[in-house]
């Protein structure tokens, strides 16, 4: 039994800003935990500012579409938008950067894929004609997972 | 962005008067504590307990704030909630920062580290 729903909104910062809040609040009512749904929104708001910030930068703004399979193991979210490619075709590797540095130095960026990938147990990236297409898969425990 | 400051005992202790600090209000808090810091006591405790989430813009300008402080002045974190915990964590910030569980607790240690 997977359960699956899509939605779309414009890459703004204040429409991705409820567009996620949405997707995560539809998550928690199928029953992904509290604590996990937390996890999802921190590693989807990254997602979702980085096409608003990278994929339609020096264009139209166009759409972020997400879809969202969840099955009572994985949830898995695809997000795709009509912008550039990623630079090289390659996502960015999030690698931790060095904070034993002095104040001036500090990183006040460069935090998002690590959020990604540290949150997210699998990233996939595809570019097609359609655009980019980025995919997030999560291990989750259900919550009283609905008899189908 | 909405931030309340008050000084005691030489601590100038600002409050997030916010739910978030997400990209959409990453840059006009780190301009509005760069104007409520300006010239203020050696310490600072930023009150973070009514934000529930934090993106890592909102992580990168609470660096920035830090950094705007400058040399001899610090920035102490209280009261973080549990998502905004988790992020500073996975991204080791909890390493740079001083955190305390509440205002008080960090309001207790009433020292500025040279």
């Amino acid at each position: 039994m997977v359960d699956s729903f899509s939605c779309s909104f414009t890459a703004t910062e204040l429409d991705a800003r409820t567009g996620v809040q949405d997707v995560v609040n539809r998550l928690r009512e199928m029953g992904v935990p509290e604590a996990r749904a937390d996890e999802v929104q921190i590693a989807l708001t990254e997602a979702v500012n980085n096409v608003v910030e990278h994929a339609y930068a020096g264009m139209d703004v166009g759409d972020v579409r997400i879809r969202c399979n969840l099955d009572p193991e994985q949830l898995w979210i695809s997000i795709g938008d009509a912008g550039v490619p990623f630079k090289d075709g390659q996502l960015p590797a999030g690698t931790r950067q060095d904070l034993n540095v002095s104040l001036e130095e500090l990183p006040e960026g460069g935090f998002g894929w690590l959020l990604i990938r540290e949150l997210a147990t699998d990233v996939q990236y595809e570019r097609n004609d359609a655009g980019n297409n980025l995919s997030l898969r999560f291990e989750i425990q259900m919550r009283n997972a609905k008899p189908a | 962005m909405s931030l309340t400051s008050t000084t005691a005992d030489g601590t100038q202790i600002v409050t997030v008067n916010a739910e978030r600090i997400d990209a959409a209000m990453a840059i006009q808090f780190k301009e509005d504590m760069r104007s409520t810091t300006e010239n203020g006591p050696d310490r600072v405790i930023l009150d973070l307990s009514e934000v529930k989430f934090i993106d890592s813009s909102g992580l990168g300008a609470i660096v920035a704030a830090m950094k705007q402080l400058g040399q001899g002045r610090k920035l102490d974190l209280a009261g973080l909630t549990p998502m905004v915990d988790k992020v500073f964590r996975l991204t080791r910030m909890d390493t740079v920062f001083d955190l305390y569980p509440s205002l008080p607790d960090a309001q207790a240690v009433n020292r500025v580290e040279s």
